[in-house]
């Protein structure tokens, strides 16, 4: 008995011996600064624990910051919702021939890491004030968007311009979504009288639903960390919070390093809640595909 | 029916015009540089500066060590969790998904604190030493992407029946490893290094914030003093980008090979 | 002209043609199965009753009226899948609700409809359950519920068996047979499983590389098959070769024995060969009940099947199989004794392709 519980035990530490590598790694590089912003965003300079630097997330450029990120990464992430979900659904239920699938699948899979500095090239080149669409625009519709007040810098054109990665990674996300609808579901719906509406309102969007919140939730999370492409096309100008805390840790602009750890954690905490709900969505979608 | 086609097909063009439009717009600035005519000058004049060499190398070889690094934590660590550990699966699955929901910025702000010259790791005291946070930086950033591509393809071969039946026939742990194992995911392995790669090519926030002479900071600065360059730079940015891609493709259809009724 | 006519059908995929000259009529309450190999054409000539596709030619009429450019939401069919198809989103009751909801009927009476549905499957206690909660007989239940609780005039049943245990299916198709006696709703069933389709039809339809090879009842299609592929395909079949000794007499020659046979032999010549059939039931090892003819073999094979016992035997170099009921006192045969096996004439079948 003791010879066989002693075999035991080491095989259970040689097991979690193995594990050692990685743990490592992930607390080093992971779980320990992280933890680090996020404790000292309780502190102030002097070492006191305090809450202050919550309430100092409320002055105006730091306000302002976390509001128009919160409107981009809505704004982006519903519009790569909406039109991410209408381009999935021709490429899977929209009979169309099967090269026209995997031709879009395949460039979404590229147009969703093409984000960072090249995309803003490519607008800058596309709408900036020489751009060809610009200029197509003016030239042949006699409609100078400049002169209308357009800005490829303002909540507007940063939007446009997320939304080049956001719908393709709704597309990439929801196309084996919307496969897994069952081609007996429509029939069954259909010999029970149901018209395409009413298979759509009381069969489809019931099931899809946590689905669609959940990406949007994805999608919201991912324009909201994002900081490569805005600062490519506006330097610290652009006031989004990826940029403010990029400038606070280039120069300390805030003139306090724990202001600093708590627009961080500020960040963690809304691109966290929404994984979480992201994944919880996505779970529960599941329980139903068994 | 037809209305659906119809349908179908608008949302597919005005997809195309969305997507085509600014890449078709890139291509056409990078090639005004030359006054009055096109030409393909704004390329040559990427290609002979220096900077772009050393930037571009710089980010390969980080690629190619992340990519190293990586794989040999990630392998092992895939393996040793299916096999040993399985009761550990939630918490390393959670922790592959961490990168996703941390914003990069947040972790390098992280790293400058925590390995700073007066820390018990002191990395950024010198230039090796940056570069070793850099690659470890990297690494974190393509954990999700590379973990999973390898924990699916060891899940789609079932990775503990095909060690007990190697065991079985009496095959040592390096045979098994060697012979049995690493065939059946190279598919994986490969994905997931492309993937690696093209995110690593193209991360700008960490060796801007780590002051590194990666690829990344080189297109920022370009893109604030030059004019032509820069959509001369985010085309050839694309072409890898879709390279990549198709080696992506092209790896996971070697898999299918091996695809089992999982 | 019958309740469910289907008229001169023919179904065509570019240029293989699946269904060919199929022409059926079904009475009202009438319980029929479409029974046959996989590609055979049984699931694709239902799905044209249901709508899911559009005869090439032919008409398919129901209650007098013509269904072709019908669109399958009105033309008022239950249908009940192999996959079950319950709307995953939905509770057992809702799923059943489906039919009703969509036509807009008042609340009071889908609720009064549905508990009656539940309780005609007997799960009443499981109306809130979700289809992932479900067992697959259950969930086939409801499927079965939801596809009657619109009233149909016609049920179709596409091999819903398929995906069950074999103990469920047994029971299941008692069942839904059950159910649709006491509705008398028309139906048609198809399966693939021959013991299915004899247990519970009113009448079969072998179907055979898009044909209908007989239609008929089943005691008509077990005992008197009318084409080679319907003998071999229900039930089990031993075939054996003989040859024509005296065509006026009837008589053949089978391993020196000579056998009359009961039809007639008028066109063939002496020396012909022709293909005989034995069900395994019709042969005897004790001729106790003195049938006229007998075989003898060497025991090839003995197979304890639960309550028969089957045995193959080695008939002038051909295989012939025998079933006895087993007999706690009777010893079985031992695999390479020679015996004999006896037979009525009245029981051989000639086998025409």
């Amino acid at each position: 008995m003791a010879q066989a519980q002693g075999t035991l035990n080491r095989k259970m530490i040689v097991d979690w011996l193995g594990i050692v590598p990685f743990m490592l790694f992930a607390v080093l590089f992971l779980i320990l600064p992280t933890l680090y912003l996020v404790t000292g965003a309780f502190f102030n300079p002097a070492g006191e624990l305090t809450l202050q630097n919550f309430r100092d997330l409320a002055q105006p450029q730091i306000a302002a910051a976390y509001w128009i990120s919160i409107k981009i990464s809505f704004a982006s992430a519903l519009g790569g919702l909406l039109i991410g979900f209408f381009l999935a659904w021709a490429i899977t239920m929209g009979g169309l021939p099967g090269w026209i699938r995997s031709f879009v699948l395949t460039f979404s899979g590229v147009a969703s890491n093409f984000a960072g500095v090249p995309l803003a090239f490519a607008f800058l080149a596309t709408l900036g004030r020489t751009g060809l669409l610009t200029w197509l625009l003016a030239e042949f519709f006699g409609f100078n968007i400049y002169g209308h007040g357009f800005n490829l810098l303002s909540f507007f054109g940063l939007t446009l311009v997320y939304m080049y990665f956001q719908i393709p990674l709704m597309v990439l996300i929801i196309t084996p979504a919307l496969d897994g609808l069952k081609k007996e579901w429509n029939e069954a719906a259909s010999i029970l009288g149901a018209t395409t509406t009413q298979y759509w309102t009381m069969v489809v969007l019931p099931i899809l639903w946590p689905s669609l919140m959940g990406t949007f939730l994805l999608l919201f999370a991912n324009s909201f960390g994002a900081i490569a492409t805005a600062y490519a096309l506006a330097g610290p100008a652009i006031n989004i919070v990826p940029i403010q805390l990029y400038a606070q840790i280039r120069g300390d602009v805030l003139h306090n390093p724990n202001l600093g750890y708590a627009v961080a954690l500020g960040m963690v905490v809304i691109t966290g809640i929404s994984n979480f709900l992201y994944i919880w969505l996505r779970m529960r979608a599941e329980r139903w595909q068994k | 029916m037809n209305g659906k086609k119809i349908l179908a097909w608008f949302a597919v063009a005005i997809g195309s015009l969305y997507f085509l439009l600014p890449l078709v717009a890139t291509f056409e600035f990078s090639m005004r540089m030359r006054r009055g005519e096109y030409s393909f000058d704004a390329y040559r004049s990427v290609f002979a500066d220096i900077q772009f060499r050393e930037t571009f190398s710089y980010s390969i070889l980080m690629a190619l060590l992340t990519i190293l690094v990586g794989m040999l934590l990630i392998v092992p660590t895939a393996y040793w969790v299916r096999l040993r550990l399985p009761q550990i699966r939630p918490i390393v699955e959670f922790i592959t998904l961490l990168p996703l929901v941390i914003p990069a910025i947040v972790i390098v702000f992280g790293y400058l604190r925590l390995y700073n010259s007066s820390s018990f790791l002191p990395l950024t005291g010198s230039d090796r030493g940056t570069d070793i946070l850099l690659v470890f930086a990297f690494m974190t950033l393509s954990l999700p992407y590379m973990y999973r591509s390898v924990d699916t393809s060891m899940r789609a071969i079932d990775v503990r029946t095909l060690t007990e039946a190697a065991e079985s026939l009496g095959a040592s742990w390096t045979t098994i490893m060697f012979r049995c194992i690493f065939p059946n995911v190279i598919s994986g392995v490969l994905s997931g290094a492309f993937i690696a790669f093209a995110i690593v090519i193209g991360e700008f926030t960490m060796p801007s914030l780590l002051n590194r002479p990666a690829f990344g900071p080189y297109l920022q600065l370009i893109g604030a003093n030059r004019a032509y360059e820069p959509p001369a730079l985010a085309m050839i940015a694309f072409a890898m980008t879709w390279a990549s891609m198709g080696l992506i493709n092209l790896a996971s259809r070697l898999q299918k090979v091996s695809r089992a009724r999982v | 002209m019958a309740f469910l006519e289907l008229s001169n059908i023919q179904k065509i995929y570019g240029t293989t043609q699946v269904v060919k000259d199929f022409n059926l009529g079904i009475e009202k309450g009438e319980f029929v199965s479409f029974l046959g190999p996989s590609g055979c054409g049984k699931t694709t000539t239902l799905r044209m009753v249901a709508g899911f596709e559009t005869p090439s030619d032919g008409d398919i009429t129901i209650a007098g009226i013509r269904q072709n450019d019908l669109k399958t939401n009105q033309r008022n069919i239950g249908m009940v899948f192999q996959a079950y198809a319950l709307f995953p989103n939905m509770t057992a009751a809702e799923n059943v609700a489906f039919g009703l909801k969509v036509k807009k009927k008042p609340k009071a009476e889908i609720d009064k409809t549905v508990a009656e549905m539940l309780a005609l499957v007997g799960l009443q206690q499981f109306g809130d359950r979700y289809p992932f909660q479900l067992s697959g007989g259950q969930q086939q239940r409801v499927a079965l519920a939801r596809a009657l609780a619109i009233k149909p005039q016609v049920l179709l049943l596409d091999e819903p068996l398929s995906a069950l245990d074999a103990k469920i299916r047994v029971s299941l198709r008692e069942e839904i047979r059950e159910i649709q006696r006491k509705l008398g709703i028309t139906t048609i069933f198809v399966t693939h499983d021959q013991e299915e389709a004899l247990s519970i039809s009113d009448r079969i339809v072998v179907m055979h590389q898009g044909r209908a090879d007989q239609i008929g009842t089943p005691f008509e299609i077990y005992n008197r098959p009318k084409t080679k592929f319907v003998a071999t395909f229900v039930g089990t079949l031993s075939i054996i070769e003989a040859k024509v000794e005296d065509p006026s007499a009837n008589t053949v020659t089978i391993g020196g024995r000579t056998i009359t046979i009961p039809e007639s032999l008028g066109n063939s010549r002496q020396g012909d060969t022709i293909s005989l059939a034995l069900r395994p039931e019709a042969l005897s090892l004790h001729n106790s009940e003195k049938r006229e003819f007998s075989l003898t073999g060497k025991v090839a094979s003995v197979s304890f099947l639960g309550s028969v016992i089957r045995t193959k035997l080695i008939v002038d170099g051909q295989p012939l199989s025998f079933d006895m009921f087993n007999d706690p006192n009777i010893k079985p045969p031992v695999v390479g004794e020679t015996v004999e096996a006896s037979f009525s004439g009245s029981d051989l079948l000639i086998v025409r392709d």
